[in-house]
């Protein structure tokens, strides 16, 4: 087989890239350039950096495979920063990351890999598939505090028929064993946190690109009070309780944010809990919605799936929360899941208050 | 080494293997003959002696009127950026220059721009190609240099660089002209003579010499003010210890170069046109992006419609043919070019745009191997 191995120049893409050699496979490496600085280079910090890229060259280097740098600085740049950026200002918590895979990355690798006459897409994801052609599942990785598949909620039958993840099945410690033990130099590096775009405060960043948008206004208590000013609504995100310049002798955290308005809305602990969500740019990854509408509803990248009940509208879906659940963000991804098999994902666009109807 | 895999090397334009007598020549400079040639001892004075005999050679070759015209440099890049700041630095005045230009030449308009000089540069059209006539109204009396590229490093498109100095200095006598001859110097004359320029650029690594080290000649009487400063070397022009086995290899690699010109027409001009009437037989959906008369000889850039560069230079390095899209960052991802898109090409057309370019080591039956190659591939891809 012929496999074509996503390499970030991360730990958990070399070792994925080796296992594919180990079974007798052949690879191509490849790194997507997705981001650069003002002079067209990779970026220095963040990333997918210069020394991301020289780290997955290293590798593919020590593993005798060839290995190319593919440049998708303006898939990127349209459909995920600038989408980023009106997200952001429109008062919602975009995770990129998921826009990425499903706007850019995975269109441009399965697209490469058939042109490059490849048989499989390779990643480094800690996730699983399993099941034959027309009924793979995808499943939580082994090591569940590694565990990506939430990021992954947006593959379907045919991708999954074409994707691997050949460390789904290990824990973070046999990957940097396996990687120590192939001479491999991204052995020990830590794993990468931040947005491959932004380097330092993503708030900054959204200033400088996108212009001084920011609308300066007030912070008013969910009861309607005024409790102070502050200098912009990109400073604030739905739950933050650090940096809100205002005093009322009992923690206060943010409960909405009003954009046109320029207006953060902040309430005690308990304004934060809502009791669903709505989820719109729904997708199943057996192509057909779950006939159970019991289902567990994970709401952040890091974060325990809770029990709900599944409920579908005019425009997607409801998901009632079992439990109340605080600080919903609108923007971020709404992945379902029975067990650990990821049914499917959304968008989350709206907290529910109140019972469903 | 050539990588055991790899049978066809198409990508002369981004360098050429050392010619033999190049890496003879600089042996001793490696071993024994270790002097630096600023010195008084008898060790630096064999150095020195290889310096300036070599410089005495390159004038020659370069028709200069007095071999300290030749000023050695640490390559093309440096060249270029000695070329037009010089005169700049020197005078004060600005310079005019092209949008298809090396970033080497563009940067260094960019540079001298931020620090007040004025900078014009002149669009070109669809064929790459500069108006002599545009490029000598946008000259003033405040401009110092004008910088034109003898032909361009991606397409290989020659530009009219006599014409344009000529149409410069009927109306502004004093303005000097320099031109980066860097992938022109291999296949074609380029002294200051046949191009009526006051600055020319050279880089060994093009045409069979070391990586590393390069040349300006510089117009007897010229004023240059040096970019790098520091001990006064090359009359106080280009300071650093000389690379005296990079000097000495350059300068070998010229003079065989010169006398390989015209057996390197006949079996790289082969090769070429081989390729591209194979291609153009077998392909119709292929498109030459200039004409072949107006290019190097050793240049082939073109595209297939509906057909990825990125993906058919992968699919051809798995055969083991080595070309490139002509512009590449240091990640070695294929970049947007800006020559193509001064050309006016559309963004499809130019990630669709691939170079060949044949060279020294090329034998005239290459063209129909590549032909043959390309068509594997594309056949591979649909």
């Amino acid at each position: 087989m012929k496999a074509l191995v996503a390499m970030s120049g991360g730990v958990d893409s070399s070792v994925a890239a080796a296992l594919m050699l180990e079974a007798g496979h052949d690879v191509i490496g490849v790194t997507v350039k997705q981001w650069q600085g003002a002079d067209g280079s990779l970026p220095i910090t963040g990333c997918c950096t210069v020394s991301d890229a020289e780290d997955a060259r290293s590798v593919a280097d020590r593993l005798g495979v060839p290995y190319y740098v593919l440049d998708h600085v303006e898939e990127f740049t349209r459909e995920v920063v600038d989408r980023f950026g009106v997200e952001y200002l429109a008062g919602r918590t975009p995770n990129p990351c998921i826009e990425c895979n499903r706007r850019v990355r995975f269109g441009i690798l399965f697209e490469r890999m058939e042109s490059l006459g490849c048989d499989v897409l390779v990643t480094g994801h800690h996730a699983r598939v399993v099941g034959d052609t027309g009924y793979r599942k995808l499943l939580r990785a082994k090591d569940r505090s590694k565990d990506q598949s939430y990021v992954l909620h947006m593959l379907d039958q045919s991708r999954l028929d074409r994707i691997r993840f050949p460390i789904g099945d290990m824990t973070k410690d046999d990957v940097r064993e396996r990687a120590s033990g192939l001479g491999l130099r991204t052995a020990t590096k830590p794993d990468s946190q931040d947005l491959c775009f932004v380097a330092g405060d993503y708030r900054d960043f959204i200033r400088e690109r996108f212009g001084d948008v920011d609308r300066p206004g007030l912070v008013v208590d969910v009861d309607g009070a005024v409790l102070g000013e502050h200098s912009g609504t990109t400073g604030f995100t739905i739950g933050q309780r650090k940096g809100l310049g205002v005093a009322v002798g009992e923690p206060r955290f943010v409960v909405s944010i009003e954009p046109e308005a320029g207006t953060v809305v902040v309430g005690p602990r308990a304004a934060l809990l809502t009791a669903g969500c709505s989820l719109e740019e729904m997708s199943w990854i057996s192509g057909r919605a779950p006939d159970d509408s019991a289902i567990a509803i994970q709401l952040r990248y890091r974060s325990e799936a809770v029990p709900s009940r599944l409920v579908p509208t005019a425009g997607g879906w409801d998901v009632w929360f079992d439990d109340p659940q605080e600080a919903v963000a609108p923007g971020q991804a709404g992945v379902v899941y029975r067990g650990d098999e990821v049914l499917g994902g959304g968008t989350i666009v709206a907290a529910l208050q109140g019972v469903p109807a | 080494m050539t990588p055991p895999n790899t049978t066809l090397y198409l990508d002369h334009a981004a360098t050429t293997p050392l010619r033999p007598e190049a890496r003879e020549a600089m042996a001793p400079y490696l071993g024994d003959a270790y002097g630096n040639p600023s010195g008084i001892h008898a060790v630096s004075r064999v150095a020195k002696k290889a310096l300036e005999e070599a410089r005495e050679r390159a004038a020659v070759l370069l028709g200069a009127d007095h071999p300290l015209d030749v000023v050695f440099t640490g390559g093309g890049t440096e060249s270029d950026n000695l070329g037009v700041a010089g005169p700049s630095l020197a005078s004060g005045g600005g310079v005019v220059t092209t949008s298809v230009e090396h970033e080497a030449v563009l940067e260094t308009a960019a540079f001298l721009r931020r620090l007040g000089r004025s900078v014009t540069v002149i669009e070109v059209d669809s064929m790459g190609l500069v108006d002599p006539l545009q490029v000598a109204r946008a000259v003033g009396s405040e401009t110092a240099v004008v910088s034109v590229m003898t032909a361009n490093n991606e397409t290989g498109v020659r530009q009219p660089v006599d014409q344009i100095s000529a149409a410069v200095k009927e109306a502004y006598p004093e303005v000097l002209v320099h031109t980066d001859a860097v992938q022109a110097f291999v296949s074609e004359e380029t002294t200051i003579t046949s191009l009526g320029a006051d600055l020319v650029t050279l880089s060994a690594h093009k045409f069979g010499g070391p990586k590393g080290v390069g040349l300006l000649h510089v117009r007897r009487g010229v004023p240059v003010e040096p970019v790098l400063h520091g001990g006064g070397q090359e009359i106080g022009r280009r300071s650093g210890t000389h690379n005296v086995a990079g000097i000495v290899g350059m300068v070998a690699a010229m003079e065989e170069t010169v006398k390989d010109r015209d057996r390197f027409r006949a079996d790289v001009g082969a090769a070429r046109d081989e390729f591209e009437a194979r291609l153009a037989t077998a392909e119709p959906e292929v498109i030459f992006t200039t004409p072949a008369a107006g290019r190097l000889i050793q240049y082939s850039h073109f595209r297939i419609r509906g057909i990825d560069a990125e993906t058919l230079l992968i699919r051809l390095d798995g055969l083991g043919v080595a070309a490139s899209a002509g512009s590449a960052c240091h990640s070695g991802a294929i970049e947007v070019s800006h020559v193509l898109a001064a050309m006016g090409l559309e963004r499809e057309a130019t990630r669709s745009s691939i170079r060949f370019s044949f060279g020294w080591t090329s034998r005239p039956g290459d063209g129909e191997v590549a032909a043959a190659a390309v068509v594997e591939c594309i056949e591979a891809i649909r």
